[in-house]
Parts: C-alpha cells; structure tokens; sequence
C-alpha cells in the first residue's frame, strides 16, 4: 500500500535532505561524547594540578585503580551484582504484585473504591521511611533491601495500572460483551492487551524507583552492594570508592534502562 | 421474502438510572422484522437509538414489555445476533486474521474449518492480501470492511449495524454502504441500520423507523419502494421516489437548527 520500502531512485533533494539529517545526529552524538571528555580531562588536570583538592574530589584516574584493585580483590563483581540482583527483584515483584493488585481492584469496582483513600496517602508517603521498621522486621539482610525496593514501586504500580484498565475504551468492552464475553474473557482479550504500553511505562518508572530502594536500603543495611561501598567509603573519608561506586551504578542503571527500553520495543510491535 | 418474524419488540419501553435521576429513553415501541429484511432506524441524536439495538443484542434488558429473537424472550448475548458498533474497534495489538476472529474465539469456535471461512470472508472481501497487517496498516474503509467481517464471522442471522459509516468520509461512506448492503443481502442477513444520515436509510432499508426526540417512540414507517434498475444503494439513491421519502422523512424529524 505505502511505498515505505520502494526501491525508486531517491532525488537529489531527498538525498540531500536525508544526509543532512544523517550529518545533525551525528553532530549531536559528537557534542554528547565531546562534553563527556572534556569533563574527564578537565577534572583530571584540575586534580593533577592542585586546583581541586583529589582527596574529596576524587579524580578518573583515581576512579580507575580504584575499580582494577576492587577487580583484584574479587569483591567488584560481588557488589555489583548484588546490587543489581536486589534491583531486578524488587522491580520485577513491584510490577507482577502491583499488576495482580491493579486486576483484583478492576474485578472488584467495591474493593478498588474502599482502598482508594488508602492508595492516596500510602503513595504520598515516601516509602524509604519505613527503612528502619522494615530492618527490624524482617532483618538487615537482603530481603529487607528487596522488600525496600518492592514498596517503593508496589503502590505507584497498582494506581498506575489501574488507571490504564479504567482507561481502556468502554466500546471496546462491549464489543467483546456482543460476542457474550464473560470478565475473565475481557480481562484477557482486552483489558490487559490494551494495557500493556501503560505497565511496561509502569515497569520504566518502577526500574529507577527500585535502584533507589535498594540503595537507601544498602545504605540502612550496609553489609553488601554499591550502595554499602558508598556509605562505607563516606565514612572512612575514601571518596574514591564513593565516587568509583557511583560511577559503576550510573551505568548498571543505564543500562538497565536500555534494557527496559527494548523490551518495550519487542513488545510494543503493534506500535508506530 | 418470507414472513417469518425474526425480531419482535413489544410495548418496549426502557429508563436508565443515575443518581443525578432517571432518563427515560425509549417509551412504548413496538415493531416486528421479518426475516431477510433490512430496517433503517433514523431519529434525532440522543434519542434512543443505540438502545433499541442494545436491547435486542441482549445487553440490557428492558424496563417494560418485551423482547423477542426468533421468538424467544432476550436473555443475554445470543448467537444469532451480530453487533456492529459505530467505530470499528480493530484491537491494535492484533492482526486482520486475528481481529476477524475475535468472536469465533470467545465463543471457543475457532478450528480448521472456522478459520478457513474467516479467510475466505476476507479473501471475497478484498483484504486477503491484508491478513496479516494490523489496523492502523488500513484506510478507513478497509477496516470498516475487517470490522464487518468480524461481525459475519460468527455467522449471526441478525445484524444490528450502529452508524458503521460516520467514522469515514463522505465519498468512502457512499462506496461502503454500497459494498456493505450488497454484503447482507448476498450472504442473506436480516439486519438493522441505525442511522443520522436519511438518505443512507432510504437508499439501504426496505422500511425506514422514524423516531421522535427522546424519550424515543415510533413517528412512522416508511415502506420503501424505488423503481430503479439495481437493488444496490448507489442506484438506490437515482430513483425518482427518493426525494419524496426524503422530504417526508426530513418533515418527520422536524430538525430544528
Ligand atoms: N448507560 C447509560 N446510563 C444513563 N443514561 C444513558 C446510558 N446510555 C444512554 N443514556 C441516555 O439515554 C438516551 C438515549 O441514548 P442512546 O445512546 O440510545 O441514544 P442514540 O439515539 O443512540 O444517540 P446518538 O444519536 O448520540 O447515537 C441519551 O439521552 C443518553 O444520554
Ligand atoms: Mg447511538
């Protein structure tokens, strides 16, 4: 129908017109990389030349044999992924109990109007302070962490995807209804399929709510995992190891992001 | 055409209730279907004509009097009656195939051989090619037709079609309603268009319902008979009689600007 992908000979303005497209990204790309660099070179000559005091600022060289010693002493990895393993599991379980919350409140428009006011105010509470109760609960152990992280994304999911259900067309209920569809039915062949672009946005938002759970919580805890190196290197005045700590956890966060990312680009098909 | 009656309603009235009040929206009609016909329903918006429809595809249930399908009592959803709502409603995430065969699927109908016929359906119906597209791949009127085809899968007698061509434009519309008349009529469906658009009534409809302002009741019927060559729509609309019903329907609805 569209001739998206006809192999026509392109014009000379449209080649012009698609090389100067082609010519901005890359620019854009290159001022992005350019920034970074400078920022580096700058930071470590200002260290190298006593502008900045190396000892608070810590400085990239610094940050480097930091991460190799870190490396050799075979705990890196073990921070690392500790961490991140708390995050995916806290993130994951947010989004599956908020989304299983979020159905039981659709099925039941009784049950989701009784728990509205709770909804609202447990969500304006920030959920970090119930650091400490959840420690003495459970434990300073991993599950607390996790526990932390789950909170943190559980009631923003459940409003979230409840909103998405509520959203979802009307007619597009009673259509399934004409064919003599039951709620089961319309939970599945519509209410979920339709929501799905509003729990993977769910999902984007809980992966940054997370890290921060599980970092607050490492903090609280302190015996394992980035945020652990963090608090531990504030306390003994290295800030090497806070700053090394922080640089790995805005990778694994990126990273994590991208994964997300492209997640939502597998499911999400369907979608131009 | 026999005289078999297919849809009977009788002294339906029916109200619906919110805490704001009740709204009375259709008040004590009555009108029978003979089977193999198709009815045109026109009135002024608001007035209750989506309800009447809702009523005989069993998803309400009336006030007062009753309801008959093949002369049973309208309990619910039935598998003779098919719905065509006023937009198409293709699901996104889903392709033509698997759109078309959303009603097989809820009624756990779908095998070999249902799904041979959805794809001869779509193949007759020129979208064989576009089986496997998603919706927003199709022009308006090619997802009206997927809709449509939706609706006849499930093989429903009866088909309650709810203003299927407003969504589209005007020249669209007058090929649709063409394409779609001649769909019904050669696959042998009773069927009830509702409609705003008088001349789309007249130029589809063997009779035309004329409603008044809400509550809903019936003003007239109109039994139309065009002397024009073809039976479809376009040719429909050539006939000389067409004005006259025209101008009675248009004097009936009494629209005020
Ligand atoms: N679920 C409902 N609850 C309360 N009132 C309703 C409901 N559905 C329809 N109504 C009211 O009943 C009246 C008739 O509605 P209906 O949809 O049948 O009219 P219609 O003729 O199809 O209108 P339109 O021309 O806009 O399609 C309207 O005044 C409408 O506001
Ligand atoms: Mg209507």
């Amino acid at each position: 129908m569209y001739n998206r992908n006809s192999n026509n000979p392109i014009s000379k303005e449209h080649a012009k017109y698609i090389s100067k497209i082609k010519r901005n990204r890359l620019m854009v790309r290159f001022s992005q990389i350019a920034i970074l660099l400078a920022f580096i070179a700058l930071w470590e000559l200002a260290a190298r030349l006593n502008l900045i005091d190396a000892f608070i600022t810590s400085q990239p060289s610094r940050i480097i044999s930091t991460i190799k010693s870190l490396y050799q002493e075979g705990v890196l990895l073990m921070h690392v992924s500790i961490t991140i393993y708390e995050t995916i599991i806290g993130f994951v379980l947010g989004t599956m109990l908020g989304t299983v919350v979020a159905i039981i409140l659709w099925w039941s428009e009784f049950a989701a109007k009784v728990a509205d006011p709770y909804l609202v105010v447990l969500n304006s509470l920030p959920k970090v302070a119930l650091g400490p109760i959840i420690i003495v609960w459970i434990g300073a152990g991993p599950f607390a962490i996790i526990t932390m992280a789950l909170l943190v994304s559980l009631i923003v999911t459940i409003i979230t995807v409840l909103n998405g259900f509520m959203e979802v067309n009307p007619d597009k209920i009673k259509l399934l209804q004409t064919f003599g569809a039951n709620k089961t039915q319309i939970l599945k062949k519509v209410v979920l399929p339709a929501s799905i672009p509003t729990i993977i946005s769910a999902v984007k938002i809980n992966v940054g709510m997370s890290w921060v759970g599980v970092i607050v919580g490492e903090f609280l805890v302190s015996k394992a995992g980035l945020g652990h190196l963090i608090v531990y290197g504030g306390q003994v005045f290295k800030l090497d190891l806070v700053m090394t700590s922080v640089f790995i956890l805005s990778i694994a966060a990126a990273l994590m992001y991208q994964f997300v990312a492209w997640l939502e680009k597998k499911f999400l098909k369907w979608q131009r | 055409m026999n005289n078999k009656v297919v849809v009977n309603l009788e002294n339906v009235s029916m109200k619906y209730h919110s805490l704001e009040g009740e709204t009375p929206a259709i008040n004590n009609i009555s009108f029978k279907v003979n089977e193999g016909e198709f009815i045109g329903i026109v009135g002024p918006s608001g007035c209750g004509k989506t309800t009447i429809l809702s009523l005989i595809a069993g998803l309400i249930k009336p006030t007062t009097g009753q309801v008959l399908v093949y002369g049973k009592k309208v309990q619910g959803p039935s598998t003779s009656v098919g719905y065509m709502l006023q937009q198409d409603h293709l699901f996104e995430w889903r392709n033509i195939m698997q759109n078309a065969l959303l009603g097989l699927e809820i009624r756990g109908k779908v095998n070999e051989d249902s799904k041979r016929k959805v794809e001869r359906l779509l193949e007759t119906y020129g979208l064989g090619e576009f089986k496997k597209h998603y919706p927003d791949q199709l022009s308006g009127g090619m997802r009206q037709r997927a809709a449509l085809i939706r609706t006849l899968a499930i093989d429903p007698k009866i088909l309650l079609l709810d203003e299927p061509f407003s969504a589209l434009d005007y020249q669209t519309r007058l090929v649709m309603s063409d394409e779609v008349s001649t769909i019904i009529r050669k696959e042998g469906k009773t069927a009830l268009l509702v409609t705003h658009d008088i001349s789309e009534a007249i130029s589809m409809a063997d009779r035309v319902i004329v409603l008044s302002e809400r509550p809903a009741t019936i003003k007239n019927i109109h039994e139309i008979q065009l002397t024009s060559e073809d039976n479809n729509p376009i040719s429909r609309r050539q006939a000389p009689e067409f004005r006259q019903y025209f101008n009675a329907i248009w004097k009936e609805l009494d629209v005020h600007v």
